[in-house]
């Protein structure tokens, strides 16, 4: 491959990935209870639709996504609901959450299926509604909701579509074993997704230490030939992160996703296999995502390999079956070791998004080496996959220089962890990363939501003083109203009633007037202004609409709309201050016209 | 939060420890070599600064109320020392060596926080210190006798200058014959009037010092190989200093060749292969990016020339890297690579970035 088509930096940790491999994937056995977490994608958790004591069978939806980015949940096994309530999930912190937890008998296995589609015959709505209905998940590891990503066409022209398969971390297997088996339906799937987001050609990237799978995808490839749609594959060496979305898509396409931007910014959809092939299923077998592939591994395990296992499946009984030997386990860690999370519990369930679990000796993933001083040796810098300086980026998260981190680009780090792998003084340096990301993150929503408040303020401030003036507006009105038939009347009026004496002192001198209604004509137009301003930042924001940034899209809009109405109340205040004027104007100048009068007549 | 480490997965040395090994290692053909040439006195300087930098490091260590075994594992006084030493003119007085390692360890590292800390190169502080503060015995190099040849030092002749206040020697051996100056500091100091070639053809040295001289710079270059192959050092620094010194002297000297060294002569002589691949590659002071070190590297070899031929001192390499630890702030701020995803790199230290439709 040339060498404009890569990424900068990587490594190459030991792959460990044949001990999985040898066997074909297993189906585990049915477990007689699973616990399935209400939040197992990135976004809103789904919101539960069943009560305990009801009967499910495999497939029923126990819970409705909620918001934009959120995904359904379906019954994996047939049961009775038997609690709703906070369980640990697999989360690094060790938290709960709130989790449906369904009882069966090991055997029955009913299933509740939605009527099968044929794509190809299909309108492109039914199949968005079909995906949504199925919970269908990105496999890989983040768990973004496919249906989603399926709508992508609606803000982006996607010409590419890449089939991740690159499947970088040492240990996984998943992946591969899947396309050995499966890759017909994964190319099938492709097609699919491919089809919903308007995609030309599918790019499937390989790491070419998976050879069989790569064998497996041509003669897929071959066997299926008979669409219009270009599908190619590209095998290339493997280095670590080539798996990294950015940076397969610089291999594949040398297009660089820009910084804080999405794949669909450069025309391109990645998909993982593994989500390929469920999207598949869900759509031509109307089958909800209630199981998953997962890699079983680690040198504590016995008999590792691949297994499909129902969703929510204790992992102690998938790590059981495997043959473990807990004497020897060390650590189990759910993903892979470079991007993975330690478990501290070996009773959680298996969710969406595990893709391996590696029941690892003391041997194979020692504890840390103790940290030591950063030497700013420059061994990070050469592994980073994005041109970072990770060991400026240590020093401004360690002195929480957060300007200088983002001045840095932190953000633009993928937390692959390249870095931590090869720092000579054992920092871990992501962590330091994290940190100072949520860190800087926590700060920003303060910063905004003090913002935000102070907008509103400024809201009511501007509707008080619009009526107020409106107000002061009517009442001159009224004076005016009330003096002109005295004047007419032709009484020496001379007393001014003492409300009034702005407005006198106005009529008394027509030039103050003059000034006052010039400087009241430019607010007028400052004020126009802002509000155009205003409009048009917000219709700019609703229009573009970040995909995974909803929720805080919406609450930018919100606060835009606030600042928007203020500058209109702005606006108004000003035009019933400016019309109040004009009529004092008018009327001091008809005033003085009759006080002129008056002297000629005495 | 990788769980795999490339020190627990590969052969390559990844572990502070053994990198410092590693360039312990790379200074023994250096050592050897001046200690063949200059007689014991080299390994006495090189023992004695490295057993002084590691008790000083125990010993803030113990004041700061730090864990003193894992830090000192670390190696990294024991490289100070050994490069302090090994710049020192054979057989310095123990006291200066302590003045010497007390500013490199306790003021330039301990005091700014230890590894990782220090701004400034601390042999190289250390060196600069005893190079101003006591001139007449850090210009008084030995000539080169060897080990124990019949005019070198004796043993006993050498405990007593060691052990000296000021290196100074007493009258039964004169200074003149003991020692001699190095070809830098002769060539420094050449009667205006006279053209190089007349200056080289009256032998101004004692016989063998170019020789040993060039030996030296060439030991120091096999050590450092061994550093670039290790992968233990960038290629950039050692590379962009010697070239920018070759540039610059090249065009002294062909400007006038009768005033100005030869590229060549630069090269080998005084410290600029030892300073190259040893002093000036210290990672923790000079700059961060690898395009930084580029200009850090160039920056140390322009100022050696310039202050050798310009300046007051015959060599300048532990003032051209004092100088460039100044300017590695400046450098980072400019030499930042191009981020993926970004269409050109940040330059400068502007913190505020202002949106396009913030700036209108």
């Amino acid at each position: 491959m040339a060498k404009a088509f890569d990424f900068p930096g990587g490594i190459h940790p030991p792959a460990r990935k044949t001990r999985s491999t040898r066997h074909p994937i297993a189906t585990a056995a049915l477990p007689k209870r699973v616990v399935l977490p209400l939040g197992q994608h990135i976004g809103q958790p789904a919101e539960p639709c069943v009560a305990v004591g009801d009967r499910v069978a495999t497939g029923t939806l126990i819970a409705r996504a909620q918001g934009l980015i959120s995904a359904d949940v379906h019954a994996s096994i047939s049961g009775e609901i038997i609690a709703i309530e906070s369980r640990r999930v697999p989360h690094p912190g060790g938290l709960s959450e709130t989790c449906i937890v369904i009882e069966g008998d090991g055997i029955r296995d009913d299933w509740e299926r939605l009527p099968a589609l044929d794509w190809r015959h299909t309108d492109d709505a039914t199949l968005h509604a079909r995906l949504t209905a199925s919970g269908v998940v990105g496999l890989g590891g983040a768990g973004f909701p496919t249906q989603v990503k399926a709508r992508v066409r609606e803000r982006h022209a996607i010409d590419t579509l890449v089939i991740n398969a690159a499947e970088c971390e040492p240990y996984i297997s998943a992946d591969d074993m899947t396309l050995r088996e499966h890759a017909a339906d994964v190319l099938e799937g492709a097609r699919l997704m491919a089809h919903l987001s308007g995609a030309e050609r599918i790019i499937i990237g390989i790491e070419d230490d998976k050879p069989d799978a790569a064998a497996a995808l041509k003669a897929a490839i071959k066997a299926g030939n008979r669409d219009s749609l270009e599908i190619t594959l590209k095998a290339f060496p493997a280095r670590y992160p080539s798996g990294g979305e950015k940076q397969l898509i610089k291999r594949l396409l040398n297009r660089e996703v820009p910084s804080r931007g999405l794949p669909a910014d450069v025309g391109v959809l990645c998909h993982n296999p593994g989500t390929l092939r469920a999207a598949l299923q869900a759509v031509r077998d109307g089958r909800p995502m209630v199981s998953r592939i997962v890699t079983l591994t680690g040198e504590a395990l016995a008999r590792p390999g691949n297994v499909e296992a129902r969703l929510g499946t204790p992992m102690t009984e998938l790590l059981d079956a495997a043959g473990l030997d807990e004497a020897s386990l060390a650590r189990l860690v759910m993903g892979g070791p470079m991007m993975g999370m330690e478990l501290a519990h070996l009773d959680l369930p298996l969710v969406k998004s595990s893709n391996c679990l590696i029941a690892a000796s003391t041997i194979e993933l020692p504890a840390p080496p103790v940290e030591q001083p950063c030497i700013r040796c420059g061994a990070c810098e050469e592994a980073c996959p994005a041109s970072l300086l990770p060991q400026q980026l240590y020093w401004f998260a360690k002195s929480q220089e957060h300007d200088k981190a983002e001045l840095f680009n932190l953000f633009d780090c993928i937390e692959c962890g390249a870095c931590s792998f090869v720092c000579p003084s054992h920092i871990p340096l992501v962590d330091y990363y994290r940190a100072a990301k949520s860190d800087i993150r926590a700060r920003a929503f303060e910063a905004q939501k003090a913002e935000h408040a102070k907008h509103r303020f400024e809201f009511r401030q501007a509707r008080l003083a619009r009526e107020a003036a409106e107000k002061d507006a009517r009442r001159q009105a009224r004076t005016q109203a009330s003096r002109r038939p005295k004047a007419e009347s032709a009484k020496a009026a001379s007393k001014e009633p003492p409300t009034t004496s702005q407005t006198s002192s106005a009529a008394s001198s027509p030039s103050a007037n003059d000034a006052d209604l010039k400087s009241l004509r430019i607010a007028h137009a400052a004020a126009k202004a802002a509000v155009r301003k205003a409009e048009k930042v917000l219709t700019r924001v609703s229009q573009s609409g970040g995909g995974q940034g909803q929720a805080q899209n919406a609450d930018e809009i919100q606060d835009l709309e606030v600042q928007l109405a203020t500058a209109r109340e702005n606006l108004a205040a000003i035009e019933a201050r400016m019309a109040a004027a004009k009529e004092a104007a008018a009327e001091a100048t008809s005033d003085s016209s009759m006080d002129t009068d008056r002297e000629r007549a005495e | 939060m990788s769980l795999m480490h490339q020190s627990q997965v590969s052969p390559q040395p990844a572990d502070t420890g053994r990198v410092m090994s590693w360039l312990l290692l790379a200074t023994l053909p250096g050592i050897t070599v001046l200690t063949w040439h200059f007689g014991l006195g080299v390994l006495t300087n090189v023992l004695l600064a490295a057993g002084l930098g590691m008790g000083l490091e125990a010993l803030v260590l113990r004041l700061r109320r730090r864990r003193v075994r894992p830090v000192v594992a670390d190696n990294s006084a024991l490289v100070s020392g050994v490069l302090l030493g090994a710049s020192l003119p054979p057989g310095t007085s123990l006291w200066l060596i302590l003045v010497g390692m007390v500013a490199a360890i306790v003021v330039a590292k301990q005091l700014y926080g230890g590894l990782g800390q220090n701004p400034f190169n601390p042999a190289m502080v250390g060196y600069a210190l005893l190079l101003i503060s006591f001139p007449a015995a850090m210009t008084q190099w030995s000539a080169p006798h060897g080990i124990v040849g019949p005019d070198g030092l004796s043993f006993g002749d050498l405990l007593v200058r060691i052990i000296g206040f000021n290196s100074e020697l007493d009258g039964s051996l004169g200074p003149d014959a003991w020692s001699g100056a190095t070809p830098l500091d002769a060539f420094k100091h050449k009667p205006e009037a006279m053209l190089a070639s007349e200056f080289w053809a009256t032998t101004p040295l004692p016989e063998g010092t170019q020789t040993a001289w060039r030996n030296v710079a060439l030991a120091w270059l096999a050590g450092g190989t061994l550093l670039l192959y290790k992968r233990l050092i960038g290629w950039q620094i050692p590379v962009s200093m010697l070239a920018a010194m070759g540039l610059l002297a090249t065009l002294l000297y062909a400007a006038d060749p009768s005033h100005h060294g030869s590229p060549a002569f630069h090269w080998l002589n005084g410290a600029a292969v030892f300073g190259a691949f040893f002093i000036a590659t210290d990672p923790v002071s000079a700059a961060t990016s690898r395009k930084g070190k580029l200009y850090y590297g160039a920056g140390i070899g322009l100022l050696v020339v310039l202050i050798r031929d310009v300046g007051a001192y015959p060599d300048a390499v532990a003032f051209a890297v004092l100088l460039m630890n100044f300017a590695v702030p400046f450098i980072d701020y400019y030499t930042q690579p191009r981020t993926q995803g970004h269409a050109r790199p940040n330059r400068g230290i502007k913190v505020v970035q202002l949106d396009d439709e913030e700036a209108s």
